[in-house]
């Protein structure tokens, strides 16, 4: 199976409100929340990091949950949420036009 | 407002964070417009450094929404730099409020590609002689609608806001056939607000009962007009227990100066960003508490208001009447010409309105001076 990377589309608006992540998507205006595993995916999108590792770091050691599964559905959500806009998936490592994980409070 | 943006400003009043935040970047402007509230002198404006670190403060606030505005926003040299800080560096949903007579091709590319959320544009009139005569700019007109078609080109949403004054009272359906040839959403505002100094000369400007009857009997602008003018019911208990707005609940205003406001149009300071951190001046400041702290019973004369429950009353306007606590006049007019009911307010300027006297000269006075 390929790496996959993630990295924030820039031209969203984001906030975390009391823990929630708020994402405007800069398509349409459409505001979306996301759930605790789209805002670590989203936390942890800086384009170097492949989802796997994301996965093991950050998911697997959050959740109760077996690895291949927790890829096979981290992978699925990435997708959604880059059909929102909200992420750039792509097979090559991506430079982020945003800035590094961590600033988008 | 959609239904999760409802959601999370519920969410933030909760936790009494300033989800909306506009910032004026400057009052120095290209214009002139003679219903214009601000001073266009620079008294010393924020550094670049300086407001980079306020956004910063507002980003750790929570802050999600920034509407940057002025005064000219184009005019500071250090705009696409702010611009782009506010935008890749902490993600906020940026909305510029500008004439747009400096936005051409490129600008308006570089706003497109900044991922900016929405560009109001003030326009006064589809025609020329009325519009430039407002904004005292000649070809005015010609170069902000030429910049909404550079912003439309690049797929950004443009608004075209319409204040509506005596000068351009009949233009108004013009305004709208414009923003509909353009392609874009347009705002109409009968609001003339006061000069921040207290100067409420300006006011002379706003249309009278005539035309607010008629603006609010145009079902292309208000949809329902029975039910929009209908007369409100009587206010439930409950609704004595609201907020009268979300100024320094969920939004404030910061000047260029680095005041803090709880809106453009409620100027009471609370405190400025060069001598305070942004939040503790949100959370703690006693004049925002005290905005805070005002229920819709709290407000001596529209609790005894028919409109209490249905009135667009401004609080900074009764503010800047003196009385935060009291009726916004301009509000009282909005809601009679709705309904033909006059304000608890308006019924107490005429009851204590002096009777006029006829006054005749003296026979002694007259003959002396025949």
């Amino acid at each position: 199976m390929s790496k996959l990377y993630l990295a924030r589309n820039p031209r969203v608006a984001a906030r975390s409100l009391d823990g929630e992540m708020m994402i405007m998507s800069g398509r349409d205006s459409t505001l979306f929340t996301l759930n605790k595993t789209a805002t670590i995916l989203w936390q942890a999108a800086d384009g170097a990091t492949p989802l796997d590792e994301i996965v093991e770091s950050r998911i697997c050691a959050a959740f109760d949950v077996e690895p291949s599964r927790a890829l096979q559905d981290a992978e699925t959500l990435a997708r959604e949420l880059a059909t929102h806009e909200i992420l750039q998936v792509s097979e090559e490592p991506i430079v982020p036009q945003t800035s590094p994980a961590g600033d988008a409070r | 407002m959609n239904g999760l943006l409802e959601e999370m400003t519920a969410k933030a009043l909760k936790l009494n964070v300033p989800l909306s935040v506009q910032l004026d970047l400057t009052y120095r402007c290209n214009e002139r417009c003679v219903h214009c509230y601000l001073d266009h002198e620079d008294h010393g404006e924020m550094t670049t450094a300086e407001i980079k670190h306020v956004l910063d403060e507002m980003a750790d606030a929570g802050v999600f929404i920034l509407t940057l505005s002025g005064g000219e926003i184009l005019l500071r040299k250090d705009f696409f730099e702010l611009l782009e800080y506010a935008r890749l560096k902490l993600m906020f949903c940026v909305k510029l409020k500008t004439n747009a007579i400096l936005i051409r091709q490129p600008e308006a590319a570089r706003i497109r590609e900044l991922g900016v959320e929405s560009v109001q544009i003030s326009i006064y009139s589809h025609r020329p002689e009325v519009h430039d005569a407002i904004t005292l700019v000649p070809g005015s007109l010609q170069r902000s609608v030429q910049a909404i078609r550079f912003l439309k080109s690049q797929g950004l949403r443009v608004v075209m806001a319409n204040v509506l004054m005596v000068q351009n009272a009949q233009d108004y359906p013009g305004v709208r056939a414009l923003a509909g040839e353009l392609g874009v959403e347009c705002t109409l505002d009968p609001t003339i607000t006061p000069m921040m100094d207290g100067d409420r000369s300006v006011l002379s400007l706003g249309v009278d009962q005539d035309a607010l009857r008629q603006v609010f009997r145009d079902a292309s602008l208000v949809g329902d007009v029975d039910e929009f003018c209908a007369i409100p019911d009587p206010a439930e208990k409950s609704e004595l227990e609201n907020l009268p707005c979300s100024a320094g609940h969920t939004t404030c205003y910061v000047s260029p100066y680095g005041d803090v406001f709880p809106c453009v149009q409620f100027p009471l300071p609370t405190g400025n960003v060069r001598q305070q951190r942004f939040i503790d001046i949100w959370r703690h400041s006693d004049s925002m508490n005290e905005v805070r702290s005002i229920r819709v019973k709290d407000l001596s004369t529209c609790t005894q208001c028919t409109h209490v429950s249905s009135c667009s009353r401004c609080p900074g306007l009764a503010f800047m009447e003196g009385n935060m606590r009291g009726p916004s006049s301009q509000d009282c007019e909005k809601s009679f010409a709705r309904t033909g009911i006059p304000s608890a307010n308006m019924l107490s300027k005429r009851r204590s309105a002096p009777h006029l006297v006829q006054i005749r000269a003296l026979p002694a006075l007259a003959s002396a001076t025949a």
